[in-house]
């Protein structure tokens, strides 16, 4: 009743964890004296949705830049597809990572259509000379590249806006469209950074639709949140990671039911408090309450 | 302290959003003095201002203006047309398709402040207001009467916030001040232009051609005034005479039917610009035709680097000096090292390669800096290579440039038997070196056009903007950005370089002094970069207008003398307090200055 969006979303996802996109083994970093993540060992399999949540400050960010060539590990590797990713970031995305990001970097003087055009940047090759030029060549593959960055529009329902300027779009679109511009470089694996940051139930509830569309495009996603409901509802898979280290991983039941989990986000149980099973069961019923409320305007929606 | 002493809040704007004027004439009175003083303008031009000649333009005969007085009669006749347009006059209506009050407005201070000007500047050179004719005494009274009648139009008064009487009296004046300063503003508020009728085709490119041709003739009048007054006049009547075209929307009007036919404009252009040098008897003006070419084609040039791709470049006439020396030394000048002497097309692309070659050296270890530390640097690289010249004279290093003398003598050029130093007589119009030179400069300059064109519209193009605004999104998205900035700068310095080796051949002589950061006679690193913001980051126009204008006025106003980079620099702090985004805007900086003023939120494919 309450869980069947998320059942059915997740169910035939569920028996396809294909090949291994991202294979991240014994990634630290270190900035000088601090370690700020150490040693973590994350997958992803193609068809997944792995999300990745932690404490603020726990190094969720920092393991992202690291998976995307913003830094360069100090130990440890990380492989993409079997191959060990390159140290710079056009290459990463090149290689097939795309990335957004938790502050929304679109580029805000351009157009919706042309944040997207850019996108397509590392699968065009015309240079500039085809650009001054202008041969046949040229002219296919602008208005391939076009039809393709409309797709997309369409895809996030924003192809009605193609002309506007990216700023002056609402908060929610411009998420998508930072979601949409990372999609125009055809990634295998799509990373999320915080992509319902700032935003109302409705919004979250549509990027979460908007996540599964994309898990069923054939990309692997991971996902960075603090909506712990966003998080548990959308994920196969759910990583912890508190001061730096992988804590717990598994499935969202796994990962809700740990005690260690919820002491790094609550603190230590002191003594005669209730304890972290009483704690876990509570938040269960709160969310299970939450969707219930959330769930019903949704099926009218769906009519 | 701050005792209330001042008297309780002034009753300011007695009806607030009520429409009303900024001078209390009744409106009808006001429209009517406004169109008829219009009118009387253009007539009082035809009467004598002055009795002797010794003010030039002969403003002495009666029957038929000159000099100044023309400048005048147009301000005045756009005046009543305005004026005669706001009434509703049948044929007349399609001036003003946008706002027609402001667009009287501007006008009539248009007609107002030319004719003050001449009866001060007669006064003044003359000694004296009794070197006045009766006419110049009308002239005076009319404008005047003019403006008190178009200021009496009624606008749409913005609601302003009283001053709040604890402030002390020196915020409560500066808060007033900001108040009144809001309604003189509202005053001259442009209104959405009414869309425009369906025309046909040729209509439209007719009305191009029109346009074209105005520009053209404005272009020429102003470069051929003979002397400072004329000049003066001349910009105080464009400036607000465009001002006042700009509120009528017609200048919305043109560059929307410009932007749906973008080669016949761009043809149009650069037929009107050809035309230019056929439109002058002697070579004088042609002389500071080809110099604006050559300014405005680096400065185009440059703004690829600068306004596609937002690398701050100080250093950039070095390129331009690279190019004019390549060139220099294969032209078979007797002070060049080589003794070679290539044929023109040669020797252009080898200038441009040249400087290529130094761009991509310059740039590799410089762009990996941003910003501020990039400008600081290539500022250096400008002054290493004018010192580096300087230096290699024989003496202080290896012969190549000839130090300080330079490469001189460098001969004409000779394109298929066509001798640039001779004067040709084509179909009965005398067209002489510089003429010459001008047509070849035009050549380089439309290339110059069409290599920005193609390659800001493209995926490299879309690169180097996505570059601009964020460089670490870019990155993100797959964006060599180190390789993207490098293109553009390499592609800025071959552009220069071939504006230069035409350079070479116009100068005579190519020394290392021509080639400074700053200096009072442009091209220079520090005017390009001016005439790229004065002209607008970004567009093809812009930089064009802004290196005419920071070559002729400096060329046109001698007698300001050694305070011409004084007025400079003040016009420069002015602008950028006022229109930062440039004379002629691109539409998406537009929107960047001026989030909340009238901006439409969806960028149409208009951009200039």
């Amino acid at each position: 009743m309450t869980t069947d969006t998320t059942t059915k979303d997740t169910a035939p996802a569920a028996p396809t964890p294909g090949q291994t996109v991202l294979d991240a083994r014994g990634v630290t970093m270190r900035f000088g004296g601090l370690t700020a993540v150490r040693n973590v060992d994350l997958t992803v399999n193609s068809g997944e949705i792995v999300g990745l949540i932690g404490p603020n400050g726990a190094g969720k960010t920092t393991f992202f830049n690291c998976l995307t060539g913003l830094y360069i590990p100090t130990e440890g590797e990380v492989r993409y597809k079997g191959t060990v990713l390159p140290a710079k970031s056009f290459k990463v995305t090149a290689a097939g990572i795309a990335r957004t990001f938790q502050n929304i970097r679109l580029f805000a003087n351009m157009t919706v259509l042309e944040n997207v055009l850019v996108g397509r940047h590392t699968r065009t090759k015309e240079g500039l000379w085809s650009a001054l030029l202008r041969g046949p060549g040229f002219h296919k593959a602008e208005a391939a590249s076009r039809e393709r960055a409309m797709e997309l529009l369409k895809f996030i329902g924003l192809d009605k806006k193609a002309e506007h300027l990216a700023r002056n779009l609402p908060y929610g679109e411009q998420r998508k469209l930072e979601i949409a511009r990372a999609l125009a470089s055809e990634p295998g694996l799509l990373l999320l950074d915080e992509p319902t940051a700032g935003m109302n139930p409705q919004e979250t509830r549509a990027t979460e639709e908007l996540v599964f569309a994309i898990r069923d495009m054939g990309i692997a996603v991971l996902v960075i949140e603090h909506d712990m409901r966003f998080i548990f509802n959308l994920c196969d898979r759910v990583a912890v990671l508190v001061q730096g280290e992988k804590l717990v991983e598994g499935s969202s039941e796994v990962v809700q039911g740990d005690e260690r989990v919820v002491a790094a986000y609550l603190g230590e149980p002191f003594e005669d408090a209730p304890g972290a099973k009483e704690v876990a069961e509570v938040e269960a019923a709160e969310a299970n309450a939450a969707t219930q409320t959330d769930a019903a305007p949704r099926k009218e929606n769906d009519r | 302290m701050t005792t209330q002493t001042t008297a309780p809040q002034t009753p300011s704007t007695p009806a607030k959003g009520k429409p009303s004027g900024l001078i209390g004439i009744p409106e009808n009175l006001g429209r009517t003095l406004a169109t008829g003083g219009g009118i009387l303008t253009v007539v009082s031009t035809f009467l004598a201002w002055t009795w002797t000649d010794a003010f030039p333009g002969d403003l002495t005969v009666y029957g038929y203006p000159g000099g100044l007085q023309v400048l005048v009669l147009i301000t005045g006749a756009l005046t009543a047309l305005f004026g005669l347009a706001s009434y509703g006059v049948k044929g007349l209506r399609w001036l003003t398709p946008g706002s027609a009050d402001s667009a009287i407005k501007l006008a009539a201070l248009a007609a107002f402040a030319t004719a003050w000007f001449t009866i001060i500047a007669i006064s003044v050179n003359l000694g004296g207001l009794a070197n006045l004719e009766p006419g110049g005494w009308v002239v005076a009274i009319v404008t005047l009467a003019t403006v008190l009648g178009a200021l009496s139009l009624p606008f749409e008064r913005p609601v302003t916030e009283p001053a709040d009487p604890d402030d002390t009296d020196w915020e409560q004046f500066r808060h007033n001040t900001r108040n009144k300063l809001t309604v003189f503003k509202a005053a001259f508020a442009s209104s959405e232009v009414t869309p425009a009728r369906k025309l046909p085709a040729y209509a439209e490119i007719l009305i191009i051609v029109a346009a074209l041709a105005l520009g053209l003739t404005v272009f020429t009048y102003g470069i051929g005034t003979e002397y400072d007054e004329l000049f003066v006049g001349f910009m105080i009547t464009v400036g607000f005479g465009f001002a006042a075209v700009t509120k009528a929307g017609l200048v919305a009007r043109v560059s929307a039917i410009t932007a749906k036919h973008r080669n016949v404009t761009m043809i149009g252009a650069f037929v009107a610009a050809a035309a230019f040098p056929f439109t002058q008897s002697d070579d004088q003006y042609a002389t500071i035709g080809v110099y604006i070419l050559i300014f405005a084609t680096v400065a185009l040039g440059l703004n690829i680097v600068v306004g596609m791709a937002g690398l701050l470049d100080l250093g950039y006439v070095a390129f331009l000096g690279v190019g004019a020396y390549t060139g220099a030394m294969v032209s078979g000048s007797p002070s060049s090292p080589f003794d070679i002497h290539l044929p023109f097309w040669a020797s252009a692309l080898l200038g441009a390669a040249v400087a290529m070659v130094f761009g991509v050296l310059i740039g590799a270890p410089t762009l990996r800096l941003r910003g501020d530390y990039l400008a600081i640097v290539t500022l250096g690289f400008g002054e290493i290579f004018r010192i580096a010249v300087l230096n290699a004279d024989g003496t202080s290093g290896p012969d190549i440039t000839n130090g300080s003398n330079g490469i001189s003598s460098i001969p004409n050029l000779n394109i298929f038997g066509f001798d640039f130093g001779q004067e040709h007589s084509i179909a009965g119009f005398t067209i002489a070196r510089f003429a010459n030179y001008f047509l070849l400069m035009l050549l380089i300059t439309l290339i110059v056009v069409i290599v920005f064109r193609r390659s800001g519209d493209s995926r490299i193009g879309r690169a180097w903007i996505a570059i601009r605004e964020d460089e670490t999104a870019a990155l993100a998205m797959g964006i060599n950005g180190f390789r993207v900035k490098l293109i553009a700068f390499a592609l800025g310095a071959a552009l220069a370089g071939l504006a230069g080796t035409v350079q070479a051949h116009v100068t005579y002589t190519v020394t290392p002094e021509q080639y400074q950061f700053a200096h009072v006679v442009p091209p220079n690193s520090a005017f390009l970069l001016a005439a790229v913001v004065l002209g607008g980051m970004g567009t093809i126009s812009g930089p064009l207008v802004g290196a005419a204008l920071l070559y002729l006025i400096p060329a046109k106003l001698q007698f300001l003398g050694d305070y011409q980079l004084f007025a400079f620099g003040l016009a420069l702090v002015l602008l950028m307090r006022f229109r930062p985004e440039g004379l002629i805007p691109n539409r998406r900086r537009q929107l960047e200055f001026h989030e909340e003023a009238e901006a439409p939120t969806v960028l149409s494919k208009a951009g200039a």
